[in-house]
């Protein structure tokens, strides 16, 4: 082949390519975007799991948020927590709003063993669709169904399908509140809720508002709505709304009155050390034995 | 022979208790009955905890433009009035009935005579349909006098007649034709009178022969209703691929068969409508097969509504190894998760599934091998819509016609890969068309 036809190939290729780079410089100038170069500074910042747990697009719509803003007022990043948030009111020169940390916790706690299966599903392994067929293997229409559209939402490795007890379990280090379960789950079980002093909380692990006695028939930890636990919250923290108990954070002291009060042991408390009087009657027992 | 053009399947027909004559079930000794019996909104009851109601008598009143009365299928006491789980284990509102005895209200016309000649006009029969709570029994329970509130620009062409009772197993549109023709037919010419359209056709596929023949032989008195033999084929009892298996005209999509000139009612139905124009009978009473390979007492019954489900399975024994009861036909019937529910308007058969049956097939993964395509009767493809839907991309669902979905499960039934299709595809419809909804405002 004549050398020729490669040189010419060249020259003509070339000379396309570096006449289209003087066009697009010139446009790249005319047409371009004036952005503050601290939006891209905070979104480097922000973890970029584009998780949506602030209520953003993403994590580059919260920096974009952020830098328009001005202030840290009412924003807040779930999944990077204080740390995040700190580091980047530093590069804003502004001060810090911390936030607690926050976790998902699972109102429902009706295991296998607790409401046995009265039925059993076959179907496409999605909780969206089994929530439209029927109430679910225990019966109780309110309840976890088990198929794990929770875990498939997790963006954090968080949450995990316990094969015994077919219900999700929220990893502690794992979870950072971002809300996509809360999203996810068609019967509204999870509730993004403070972490606590020492990572220590209590809650209500039901969802059930139907009167006590079918409740309890179908499930034996279900919240029958007895309002036990108001009568013994020192702090009024505790409301009874169609049968169902609720516990506020913000005035809960971590008192553990009503978990002992519950007769259906459906208030959770966690991270709790275990109690003194608990471990008394094991002591007498074993010096008894 | 007729029959829709494309899609279709032609499962197992298993039509075991196509020779057994409809019976009347007992009473129950009590009954619940819900308040939402029809598709849309649930009926408001009118009687008190402790009334002694008649059969017959009216015990709780339409809501909106969507709804059905509901009338006592007993005499007794009304117990109370409270939640009750149905079917499905959801809680319905619902009226508990202490059956005591079985006296009709007085307006009722209970004689077995047949009464050939309507004297009510138009309007009337409309009305007496509305009054007496009729709802189509072919699955869906719309009430059926919705369907006669015809637009003033549009004029009925043809009454089809939905007499092909093509899903597997159930058998009582067969029974009816053969043991209460007479009755159907008056039916018919009442719903022509209330639809003012000339001609009625009855569709009804050529697996029953017997009740082609003898319905030939009854509509012969009749010169406005035709019988229209028609191919066995799944689901040639959908309304859409009737008309385009009787008429040959086609719903346009997102449109009712009012669109083009059709009013499509189900054969039992039409018993309903002949019991409540002639004789001023509401509608109490539903009239199912149960059925199933392994079962051997298998019955087509007329029960009343409220009868415990339990009850009626009791009474045919069910069979050791039953995994499944499905209320419908397999193919578009819902498993029933709590038997102790009782029966709605419109049920129309309990099929009771063995173990091996009722287990679905390990899901595979997709071959395109295209037989889901071949099966749509609408001409969809479902193997882009089930992924779709379950990507949550509802927008494209929309474009790949995912409302055009008639949810006959012939997809399903014919992947050989088990794959849950109509699941993943029935909610990516209610998923879009909630979404469409929203957008509408």
């Amino acid at each position: 082949m004549d050398i020729n036809f490669i040189l010419l190939a060249s020259a003509v290729l070339g000379g396309i390519a570096l006449i289209s780079a003087i066009i697009l410089f010139f446009i790249a100038k005319a047409f371009k975007v004036e952005e503050d170069p601290l939006i891209d500074e905070v979104a480097e910042n922000l973890p970029g799991a584009n998780c949506g747990g602030c209520g953003y697009p993403g994590c580059r719509g919260l920096a974009d948020a952020i830098v328009k803003a001005g202030s840290l007022e009412g924003l807040n990043c779930p999944a990077g927590g204080s740390d995040t948030m700190t580091r980047i009111a530093e590069i804003l020169g502004v001060t810090p709003v911390v936030s607690d940390p926050v976790i998902a916790v699972l109102k429902c706690n009706g295991t296998c063993e607790l409401a046995p299966a009265k039925s059993f599903y076959d179907s496409a392994l999605s909780c969206a669709y089994a929530a439209t067929l029927f109430s679910g293997e225990s019966g109780c229409q309110y309840g976890c169904l088990g198929c794990g559209d929770c875990v498939n939402v997790c963006k954090f490795d968080a949450l995990k399908m316990d094969p015994v007890t077919k219900l999700p379990v929220v990893s502690e280090e794992n979870c950072v509140g971002c809300g996509a379960c809360v999203k996810a789950c068609p019967r509204l079980l999870f509730e993004i809720r403070k972490k606590g002093i020492k990572n220590r909380r209590i809650y209500v692990a039901c969802s059930n508002i139907d009167k006590g006695g079918y409740a309890k028939k179908n499930c034996d930890v279900a919240c029958i709505g007895c309002s036990k636990c108001v009568k013994v919250c020192a702090f009024d923290a505790i409301t009874v709304n169609n049968n169902l108990a609720y516990i506020d954070e913000t005035k809960c002291k971590l008192c553990r009155k009503c978990v002992t009060e519950c007769p259906t042991n459906c208030i959770h408390e966690v991270n709790f050390p275990p109690k003194k009087e608990v471990k008394a009657v094991e002591e007498v027992m074993e010096a008894v034995n | 022979m007729k029959s829709f053009k494309i899609g279709g399947i032609h499962p197992e027909e298993n039509k075991f208790s196509k020779e057994i004559t409809v019976e009347v079930f007992p009473l129950p000794k009590q009954a619940t009955i819900y308040l939402n019996q029809n598709l849309g909104a649930p009926s408001t009851p009118v009687v008190n905890k402790g009334d002694v109601v008649k059969v017959g008598q009216l015990i709780a009143k339409a809501e909106g433009f969507i709804g059905a009365n509901i009338h006592s299928p007993y005499a007794g006491t009304i117990q109370s009035i409270d939640l009750v789980p149905d079917a499905f284990g959801f809680k319905k509102n619902a009226i508990v009935i202490n059956v005591e005895n079985d006296e009709w209200a007085e307006h009722i016309d209970t004689s077995k005579d047949l009464k050939k000649e309507i004297t009510l006009s138009k309007a009337e029969i409309i009305e007496r349909i509305k009054e007496c709570g009729i709802v189509g029994l072919g699955g869906a329970c719309f009430p059926t006098h919705v369907k006669y509130m015809i637009p003033e620009n549009k004029k009925v062409e043809f009454l089809i007649i939905n007499a092909a009772e093509c899903e597997p197993y159930i058998t009582i549109d067969h029974r009816m034709m053969l043991e209460r023709a007479e009755e159907c037919l008056v039916g018919v010419n009442a719903l022509l009178i209330a639809s003012g359209a000339p001609k009625a056709l009855i569709g009804i596929e050529n697996n029953k022969p017997d009740a082609i023949a003898h319905l030939t032989k009854v509509a012969a008195q009749y010169p406005k209703i035709e019988i229209v033999p028609l191919k066995t084929k799944y689901p040639q009892g959908a309304e859409k691929q009737l008309i385009k298996a009787v008429v040959n005209r086609e719903v346009p999509s997102g449109k009712l068969p009012i669109e083009i000139g059709v009013i499509v009612n189900n054969f039992t139905t039409c018993h309903a409508v002949y019991e409540a124009v002639q004789k001023n009978k509401p509608l109490i009473e539903t009239f199912l097969t149960v059925s199933g390979k392994k079962l051997t007492n298998r019955k087509n019954y007329q029960v009343r509504i409220g009868t415990s489900i339990q009850e009626i399975l009791d009474h045919v024994g069910i069979p050791e190894d039953t995994g499944k009861v499905i209320s419908g036909g397999p193919m578009m019937g819902k498993a029933i998760a709590n038997l102790n529910s009782f029966a709605v308007k419109g049920m129309s058969s309990l099929l009771l599934m063995d173990q091996k049956e009722s287990k679905r097939g390990e899901i595979e993964n997709c071959i395109r091998c295209g037989k889901c395509v071949k099966a749509c009767p609408m001409g969809l493809e479902p193997f882009i819509l089930a992924p779709l839907s379950d990507k949550k991309d509802y927008e494209s669902c929309e474009k790949f016609g995912i409302l055009d979905c008639c949810e006959c499960g012939s997809c399903s039934f014919s992947c050989p890969s088990y794959r849950p299709l109509l699941d993943m595809i029935r909610l990516g419809k209610s998923k879009t068309s909630s979404m469409i909804k929203a957008r509408k405002g």
